[in-house]
């Protein structure tokens, strides 16, 4: 498929979604009825209360999940299991340990014979993209949390993903290294114009980060709002517009778990 | 991150009192228990028990002759051969069957179900009891003792791999596969390196067992081997080579245990709080 047959087919087009866990006799309903789309090149984040699915819906999003009843499809095609196309960035890295950094890099495009001399070009330039040139040698034990981070957004980047599914990737770091790694995330996004679905506890990331904030709640998990952020970029935190979506979304939250505490 | 920190770097003279340290305070113990050896048999007037002095020359002309020239001057060298080929050949094997055995059963469910049940009822037997039957299987020889070597070792490599194996953490899997890497190199690049440091470990258990069966083994009729020696010694009342016997043992054990030490450490430089 050449990339101007499928411009219009959304990246990610989830139709009728549900998934029901059982665990020993008894059944969770994580997800009921989803429906959502997302363009190619959109930066979206669900955001939602903690266990409202948003992990789920990205993990069938991955392949990692089949769900229980729906469609998942990614550029009008099935998804059926993970795929390099799909690149997942988890909370806990998932770096392989006994792998360099320069090698937990090159992980993924190591696996399509390359020749060496390419493959060490690769992985020096997604190396040298997120600023670990430096740490190229270093093994996983000896990064800091922000630096790990960096190795695993590097290796699903170098790996050609086209989406890339985030699951509360910073969520583990300090307020300053968050900072700087979204900053760097957005330049890497307005360069690489991947795709990228981001799950996020933090409003402020949310509307820091992307096009579009999908409101995610529970019991069972469903899509309750989906808005689309119209703020100019780069985004200023202190500006009066930043707040006022902050604050609308942080409304829309709040009151659904109000009305949920209530009823 | 484009700004790196500089640590600060420390001109010091060089201290060799650490070095000092590291070596001398290791050797307090044995010293002591030297002394107090040689001070037990003085005042007790046992004749039972050599002085260490006297399990030195024992040593010496053990491994050198021209002291006692007896059967056994200048033996050590063939008694200590025999021993280490016995203990590697049990010990290799054992890592050779032991290591494939355990990945498949900590992999294949299949295989687990077949194995693991029969090799957890085998497991309690202690290995010496296996003695009686491995020379009616191997006769009265060296390939009894290597079979009881094998065994010992066996055990702990087997089970620790199967260990590692399993606990392979979930979400490398999923890197993997999300990467593009699976089936038979999902094994390779992922299940194989993420059990090593189990593997490691129960080799050098096994490692452990292996010198302590070869002892057991080669007190049952074989001529040669440092566990033959110990034996004549008893039977001499030769106290003395009992205990050369013993020393030469525990020195070779603890070097090998090094150099296993040492293959660990440079699998695992990944891996800091593996290291031995
Ligand atoms: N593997 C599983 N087996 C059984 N139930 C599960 C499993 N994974 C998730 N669930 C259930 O599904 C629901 C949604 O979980 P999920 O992890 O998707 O929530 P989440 O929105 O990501 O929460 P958080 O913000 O805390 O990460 C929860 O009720 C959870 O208990
Ligand atoms: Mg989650």
């Amino acid at each position: 498929m050449s990339d101007s047959e499928r411009r219009p087919l959304p990246a990610i087009d989830i139709k009728g979604v549900s998934k029901v866990y059982s665990v020993g006799g008894q059944t969770v309903q994580a997800l009921r009825e989803v429906n959502l789309t997302i363009k190619k090149g959109e930066f979206a984040c669900l955001i939602g209360a903690s266990g409202c699915g948003k992990s789920t819906l990205l993990r069938i999003m991955a392949g990692f999940e089949t769900a229980s009843s729906g469609v998942v499809n990614m550029y009008g095609k099935p998804i059926v299991g993970p795929s390099p196309e799909r690149g997942m960035v988890f909370q806990d890295y998932g770096l392989f340990p006994w792998l360099t950094v320069k090698e937990n890099i090159g992980f993924g495009q190591r696996q399509r014979n390359l020749p060496k001399a390419k493959l060490n070009e690769i992985s020096a330039y997604y190396t040298d993209m997120v600023g670990l040139t430096k740490f190229a040698d270093y093994y996983p034990g000896q990064l800091s949390g922000g630096m790990k981070q960096r190795v695993a957004i590097a290796r699903v980047l170098a790996n050609d993903c086209e989406v890339l599914l985030m699951d509360e990737p910073f969520g583990a770091l300090d307020a300053l290294t968050r900072e700087k790694l979204q900053q760097d995330l957005l330049e890497i996004w307005a360069r690489t114009k991947v795709t990228v679905v981001f799950v996020t506890h933090a409003v402020e990331e949310a509307v820091m980060l992307s096009d579009r904030v999908v409101v995610m709640t529970a019991g069972p998990g469903r899509i309750e709002e989906d808005i689309k952020l119209a703020l100019a970029r780069p985004r200023d935190i202190t500006a009066i517009e930043f707040n006022q979506v902050r604050r609308d979304i942080t409304q829309y939250l709040s009151s659904h778990v109000s009305s949920k505490v209530a009823a | 991150m484009d700004t790196t920190v500089e640590l600060p770097v420390k001109m010091v003279k060089p201290d060799i009192r650490p070095y000092i340290k590291s070596w001398i305070t290791p050797l307090i113990v044995p010293l002591l228990l030297l002394l107090g050896w040689h001070a037990g048999v003085k005042v007790s007037g046992t004749q039972l028990i050599p002085l260490p002095k006297e399990v030195g020359l024992m040593l010496y002309d053990f491994a050198f002759g021209g002291i006692y020239d007896d059967a056994f001057s200048e033996t050590l060298p063939l008694h200590l051969w025999s021993s280490v080929t016995r203990v590697y050949g049990g010990f290799f094997a054992a890592a050779l069957v032991g290591i494939p055995l355990g990945l498949l059963i900590g992999r294949i469910k299949l295989i687990r179900d077949l194995l693991d049940p029969t090799l957890q009822l085998l497991r309690p037997v202690p290995v010496t009891a296996w003695l009686p039957l491995s020379m009616i299987f191997f006769g009265i020889g060296p390939n009894a003792a290597i079979f009881l070597v094998f065994l010992g070792a066996f055990y702990p490599i087997v089970f620790n791999t199967i260990f590692g194996v399993k606990a392979v953490d979930n979400r490398l899997f999923e890197a993997a596969l999300m990467l593009g890497c699976s089936g038979s190199s999902l094994f390779r690049q992922v299940v194989l390196p993420a059990a090593i440091p189990s593997i490691l470990n129960g080799l050098r258990l096994g490692h452990g067992f292996a010198w302590i069966l070869i002892v057991v083994g080669e007190m049952t009729g074989v001529p040669e081997g440092l566990g033959a020696v110990i034996m004549d010694g008893r039977m001499l009342s030769r106290t003395d080579l009992v205990i050369a016997g013993m020393t030469v043992i525990g020195i070779v054990g603890y070097v090998s245990d090094r150099m296993l030490v040492a293959l660990n450490n440079r699998l695992l430089k990944w891996s800091p709080q593996h290291h031995v």
